[in-house]
C-alpha cells in the first residue's frame, strides 16, 4: 500500500474508532436514562422517584389481576422474579394484557407505594409459535405437574 | 494469493469494468428477487401459520424485519464504500455511496412504518420513545443527511468526500440500533433473526422469512446496481468507452 493511502486509511481509522469510543463513554454514562422503565426491584429499592411519570415494566403476577366489576378499574402486581409493585389502573387494556405476560405502565408512584397508572403497554418477547404447539406445550407442563 | 486479491481489488476501481460487468449481476439479482418476494409473501401470508399470541398481526414481521435488516447492512455498506472512496479514491465507491442511501432510507422507513402499525395491536400504542425504535429513527435522519449532503454539493468530489466522512462517523450508529434491545430495557422485543443461533420461531414461519430476506436482500442489489449504472454514465459523459457506447447503442 503506498504511503498515501496508508496514511489516509489510519486517519479514517482514527475518526471511526475516536467517534465509536466516545458515543461509548457517553451512551454509558446516560445507561440509566435511557432505559425505557423501572424494574420492580428497583421501585422496591426506593430507586425510583415518587409524585414522577415514570414507567414500570415487568410480568403480570399469575392470580393477581382483579377487575372492578363496576368499572373498567384494575389493580394487578408486576414482577420481575425479585421485587412485587402493585399497579391501578383505569382504561382498556391491550390484546396481548393476560397474566404471565410482560408489560409496561406509566404514570406515577404514589405515596403508599402503589403505582397509579394512566398507559397499559404489553410487551412480547421474540419466540413466535403456532397455537398448535402452544397447546402442546401447555399439555406437557400439565401432564408434568401432576405427577 | 494476495497479489491476486489486490488486483480483484483493483479492478473495482475501474467504471467501465464495473458497468460491463453489472448488468449481468443486476439481471441474476433482479432474478433472485422475483423468485423470493413472491414466494414468500404468499407463502407467509397464506400458508404460514398464525401466532398463538399475537394471531394473524404477527405477518408483518415477514415484511418488517427483513426492511429493518436491510436498512441496517446498507448503512454499513455505504460507511465500506466511504471507507474505500476515501482511502483507494475509487470512482465506483463513491458512485455506490451517493446510489444505496435513496433505497436504504425507504427501507428504514418501511422498517418504521410496519413497526408502528404491528405496534398499535400488539403493544398498544404507535410509538413509543424507547433505545430501539429512537435509534432507528436517527438512522432515518442521517439517511436524510447523507442524500442531502450529496444533493448539496455542486462538485461530485466533495461531496462524495462529505457524505463519506458522515457515513464512517455515524456507522456507530448500527451497533447501537443492533444491541440497544439487549443492553436497556425497552419496549421492542430482542432480535428475531440471528444467524448464530436456533431460530425462536418453528420452521414454518422462519423459512418465509429467510427467503423474504434473501429476496429483499437480492431486490436491494438489484435496484442498486441499475442506480449505480446510470450514475457512472451520467459521470463518465465524457469519457471515450462511454461515447462509443453511446454510439453502439445509437445504432443498433
Amino acid at each position: 500500500m503506498n504511503p498515501k493511502r496508508k496514511q489516509r486509511l489510519l486517519a479514517v481509522t482514527f475518526i471511526v474508532f475516536g467517534v465509536g469510543a466516545a458515543v461509548g463513554l457517553a451512551l454509558f454514562a446516560l445507561s440509566q436514562n435511557i432505559n425505557l422503565f423501572f424494574n420492580p426491584t428497583q421501585v422496591e429499592a426506593g430507586e425510583a422517584p415518587v409524585d414522577q411519570r415514570i414507567r414500570v415494566g415487568g410480568m403480570v403476577v399469575e392470580g393477581s389481576v382483579n377487575r372492578d366489576p363496576n368499572s373498567l378499574a384494575v389493580t394487578f402486581d408486576l414482577t420481575d422474579y425479585q421485587g412485587v409493585v402493585t399497579v391501578a389502573y383505569t382504561g382498556i387494556l391491550p390484546d396481548l394484557f393476560r397474566e404471565g405476560q410482560g408489560i409496561v405502565t406509566q404514570g406515577r408512584l404514589d405515596a403508599e407505594g402503589i403505582f397509579q397508572a394512566d398507559e397499559v403497554l404489553a410487551k412480547h418477547d421474540e419466540n413466535y409459535m403456532p397455537p398448535e404447539i402452544q397447546r402442546a406445550v401447555d399439555k406437557a407442563n400439565r401432564a408434568e405437574t401432576s405427577y | 494469493m494476495w497479489s491476486s486479491f489486490k488486483r480483484w481489488f483493483h479492478q473495482w476501481g475501474s467504471p467501465k469494468w464495473f458497468y460491463e460487468r453489472s448488468l449481468v449481476w443486476s439481471r441474476w439479482l433482479g432474478l433472485i428477487a422475483l423468485l423470493c418476494i413472491p414466494t414468500s409473501i404468499i407463502w407467509g401470508l397464506f400458508f404460514a401459520p398464525a401466532d398463538y399470541q399475537q394471531g394473524n398481526s404477527f405477518r408483518i414481521i415477514y415484511l418488517h424485519v427483513p426492511a429493518a435488516v436491510l436498512a441496517q447492512s446498507c448503512y454499513v455498506l455505504m460507511a465500506i464504500a466511504g471507507l474505500v472512496g476515501l482511502v483507494w479514491k475509487m470512482k465506483v465507491a463513491d458512485v455506490v455511496l451517493k446510489s444505496a442511501a435513496p433505497i436504504g432510507a425507504s427501507f428504514c422507513f418501511l422498517a418504521l412504518f410496519t413497526g408502528a402499525v404491528w405496534g398499535k395491536p400488539t403493544w398498544g400504542t404507535w410509538w413509543v420513545w424507547d433505545a430501539r425504535l429512537t435509534s432507528m429513527l436517527i438512522l432515518l435522519f442521517l439517511y436524510f443527511g447523507v442524500i442531502a449532503l450529496e444533493s448539496a454539493i455542486q462538485d461530485t468530489i466533495t461531496a462524495a468526500k462529505a457524505a463519506a466522512i458522515l457515513c464512517l462517523v455515524s456507522v456507530v450508529n448500527i451497533p447501537i440500533i443492533k444491541y440497544s434491545v439487549d443492553v436497556w430495557n425497552t419496549l421492542h422485543q430482542p432480535a428475531t433473526f440471528k444467524l448464530t443461533e436456533k431460530p425462536a420461531m418453528p420452521m414454518e414461519m422462519w423459512l418465509p422469512l429467510l427467503i423474504m430476506t434473501i429476496g429483499i436482500y437480492a431486490f436491494f442489489g438489484y435496484v442498486l446496481f441499475l442506480r449505480s449504472r446510470n450514475e457512472i454514465i451520467e459521470r463518465e459523459r465524457r469519457t471515450l468507452w462511454v461515447r462509443e457506447l453511446v454510439e453502439r447503442e445509437s445504432v443498433a
